[in-house]
């Protein structure tokens, strides 16, 4: 009987399995399982894993820890808005806030150096894109999410949202610059 | 039950209770004006983002595009699979359909629902994209439109399990169900615990909306929504994998090759594919790794592994069918000759590639916790889930039209030419496009952004020419795909509205073969091995199974040697 049909025999699940299929399925099943280790595998020995280390927070008390950073560590302004740089010190909790539309405040980072990256949103859902490295992480509002980086390749990367946030989304950018540190 | 109720095609033999066949035709009707609302969406959103064009302004783009993703993703799918669920009840087990009247409230439901929706973001205050993510607020309607839609999907759920029910009590087959009403039943239940997970966020966030409550968690939305939209998608694997398998059956007389290890596939969907939540989440603050690791590989990948055993047996029956026909030269004879001027034959074959070599790879490659972190929320997704939804379940349903319309609508198939190429044009230019984006995501270009050139922000940045090139490839080739659906929408409509009825003694052109009732393939002495070669009944089948396991194994590959090469983070 076709498959429209119902099964000639009554007792279908006693056919014996047909040699292609045990076959493939035994490769299928193995595949499968190889893809499901090399998760665990990358978190042991690969070194781009996400900690998951977040917090529960508010936009104001974030928005305070920024400005804090900010007022130390402050550099140089960019842009006709005034926009802060900021050159935090190596090994040291950074802060970089979403909201509509920009992320801010600029960073300057030391290649080869390991930062704690806190990120959260003022206000709505955004996307932390940096490119073109190409790191991409979701950003949400009442939660501050810590990625330990190490910046070791490009001069400057750009944060571009790629979650979509209102009219000014395809506008909200934000810069990483990577210096050569200290001598 | 009165038999003057029913009637049998003389041609494919099937047999259509009236109730059950009307409420098939006007799902089945109101699924292709979603489809060409989606259509001409998709045409301005590509359009716009084909950078060369760049047609709408920002605000027209975002309202476009969650209006395309909204009637596709959701009311085209959904509604069409109610007409499919009916057919796999009804027809199929030959049996009334349970509570027509309830059906049609369902129906009546699903329609105030689209029209609802579709105001409200018609209306410009709802553009906050299929996903409407809180914080972010739309009009009331947005949310209460997809809350009726799915109110009366869930009872049209319930029509086909009680026609199930019917169909047992009043004894109308023997044995088990058939395997595609199994896999339609696989679909229906993802389709219950789907509404179920959208019903427990949508109302919340349509109070919240409306002010009766001060705040939806961010976090939370995402976990409970995705268990939605997700698990809706799953809906139309089952629904697409049992098409699939109907049509092999129904143009080769194609049997399974085990009843029980198709059976035991579906059975995995229902069991793991709700898990699928975690893959949009596998970026996200707030979930541990264990989480993450679990949910996204379906525990342990079994749902993909079924999948993988869908993507060998129906191919395998085909297989196995032509070769008990006469066509065994060599390893692939059967494939050579099979019916390649039959749309329903050509854009089922097309569906089953490109849902598995693009959008299976693509998403298991993807939903891979880690390389998820160079792959989270660029084109490459919409680039994955087009060649699932679109050239998987689209094309499988497309193809499946060209089925109904002689048989569920007793009319020609018009312009059959243009019928038989519509395949391929969809087809094709929809892998080209997924294909396009995927590259251009790779590149790290956003999803739903309206200027890849950042023309108006403070802070500029500019892509690699490369990424414009893929965006332009896939602004021809989307185009092209498009031209393709409006081809079959121009071709069923049509038939539908003015095509000739089928008489008993009329030609039909290509369509003989759609109709002619494939008797269902007579298995030799000694099972299907005496069939096939060394053993093995449906060899070529197996050497394409063998090359697909290939680009998959060398994709997976290529992608964790990239994410090598981003920061190190932990």
């Amino acid at each position: 009987m076709s498959a429209i049909q119902p099964p000639a025999e009554t007792v279908w699940w006693k056919q014996p399995l047909d040699r292609v299929e045990g076959a493939w399925i035994s490769i299928a099943l193995l595949w499968s399982l190889i893809m499901f280790i090399m998760m665990p595998l990358w978190h042991v020995y690969g070194k781009q894993n996400l900690s998951n280390e977040a917090y529960r927070t508010t936009p104001q008390a974030f928005l305070a820890k920024t400005q804090a950073m900010v007022d130390a560590y402050t550099v140089r302004t960019e842009t006709e808005t005034r926009l802060p740089v900021v050159h935090p010190p190596p090994g040291s909790d950074v802060y970089l806030l979403g909201r509509l539309w920009q992320w801010w405040p600029l960073l300057e980072l030391e290649r080869g150096q390991t930062y704690r990256l806190h990120i959260s949103s003022m206000d709505w859902q955004h996307g932390f894109s940096l490119q073109p490295v190409n790191i991409n992480t979701q950003i949400l509002p009442g939660y501050e999410m810590v990625l330990t980086i190490t910046p070791d390749t490009g001069d400057e990367q750009t944060v571009i949202c790629n979650e979509y946030c209102g009219l000014g989304h395809h506008n909200m950018t934000g810069k990483i610059y990577i210096t050569e540190g200290a001598p | 039950m009165s038999n003057e109720l029913f009637r049998t095609c003389p041609e494919s033999g099937l047999q259509f209770h009236k109730p059950a066949e009307q409420l098939m035709r006007i799902n089945a009707v109101l699924a292709v004006v979603i489809l060409l609302v989606g259509g001409v969406t998709a045409l301005l959103v590509t359009l716009t983002r084909w950078p060369a064009v760049h047609l709408l302004p920002a605000d027209r783009f975002y309202q476009m595009l969650t209006l395309h993703g909204v009637n596709m993703l959701i009311f085209w799918m959904i509604t069409f699979e109610m007409a499919v669920l009916y057919f796999c009840s009804s027809t199929l087990l030959r049996c009334r359909l349970a509570t027509p009247k309830i059906a049609w409230l369902g129906f009546l439901l699903m329609l105030a629902g689209i029209i609802i929706n579709n105001m409200a973001v018609l209306n410009g205050d709802a553009s906050v994209m299929m996903t409407s993510y809180v914080p972010m607020p739309a009009n009331p309607n947005f949310y209460l439109g997809l809350i009726l839609f799915a109110v009366g999907a869930l009872l049209g759920c319930f029509v086909f399990l009680g026609t199930l029910v019917i169909a047992r009590e009043e004894k109308t087959y023997e044995g088990s169900i058939p395997l595609v009403t199994f896999g339609a039943l696989t679909a229906c239940i993802i389709a219950v615990f789907t509404i179920a997970s959208g019903a427990i966020i949508l109302i919340p966030t349509y109070l919240w909306s409306l002010g009766y409550i001060n705040n939806i968690d961010a976090a939370m939305y995402r976990l409970v929504w995705w268990a939605l939209g997700h698990s809706s998608q799953q809906i139309n694997v089952a629904a697409h994998v049992s098409v699939w398998y109907a049509i092999a059956a129904i143009v080769f007389g194609a049997r399974p090759l085990s009843e029980k290890v198709s059976r035991t596939a579906f059975f995995l969907y229902i069991a793991f594919l709700q898990l699928a939540s975690a893959h949009h989440l596998l970026v996200d603050p707030g979930l541990s790794s264990e989480w993450k690791i679990f949910n996204t590989s379906y525990a342990m990948y079994l749902a993909v592994l079924a999948s993988m055993i869908h993507g060998l047996t129906v191919p395998g029956s085909i297989e196995v069918a032509q070769r008990a026909k006469g066509f065994t030269n060599g390893l692939f004879q059967w494939l050579r000759k099979a019916p390649w001027g039959n749309p329903v034959f050509s854009g089922m074959f097309i569906s089953l590639i490109g849902f598995g070599f693009i959008g299976g790879i693509s998403g298991v490659v993807m939903g891979t916790e880690q390389i998820n972190i160079i792959i989270h929320n660029t084109i490459y997704v919409p680039g994955h889930f087009h060649a699932t939804v679109v050239i998987g379940s689209t094309l499988a349903f497309m193809s499946l039209t060209y089925f109904l319309i002689p048989v569920l609508f007793r009319r020609q198939v018009m312009l059959p030419w243009l019928a038989k190429w519509q395949p391929y044009l969809f087809g094709l230019g929809m892998m080209v496009f997924t294909l396009a984006l995927m590259g251009a995501g790779t590149l790290g270009v956003a999803r739903r952004h309206w200027d890849m050139v950042f023309t108006d922000a403070v802070i500029g940045f500019e892509y690699p020419a490369s990424a414009y090139t893929f965006m332009g490839i896939a602004g021809i080739a989307g185009v092209a795909a498009i031209l393709g659906g409006a081809i079959y929408i121009l071709v069923t409509v049509l038939s539908v509205f003015f095509g000739k009825p089928v008489g008993s003694e009329s030609t039909y052109g290509f369509t003989t073969s759609t109709l002619t009732k494939a008797e269902p393939v007579v298995v030799p002495e000694g099972g299907h091995a005496a069939v096939g070669k060394c053993g093995f009944a449906a060899p070529g089948t197996f050497l394409l199974a063998i090359f697909f396991l290939v680009v998959f194994v060398l994709y997976y590959a290529v992608n964790w040697k990239y994410l090598a090469s981003v920061w190190p983070m932990s």
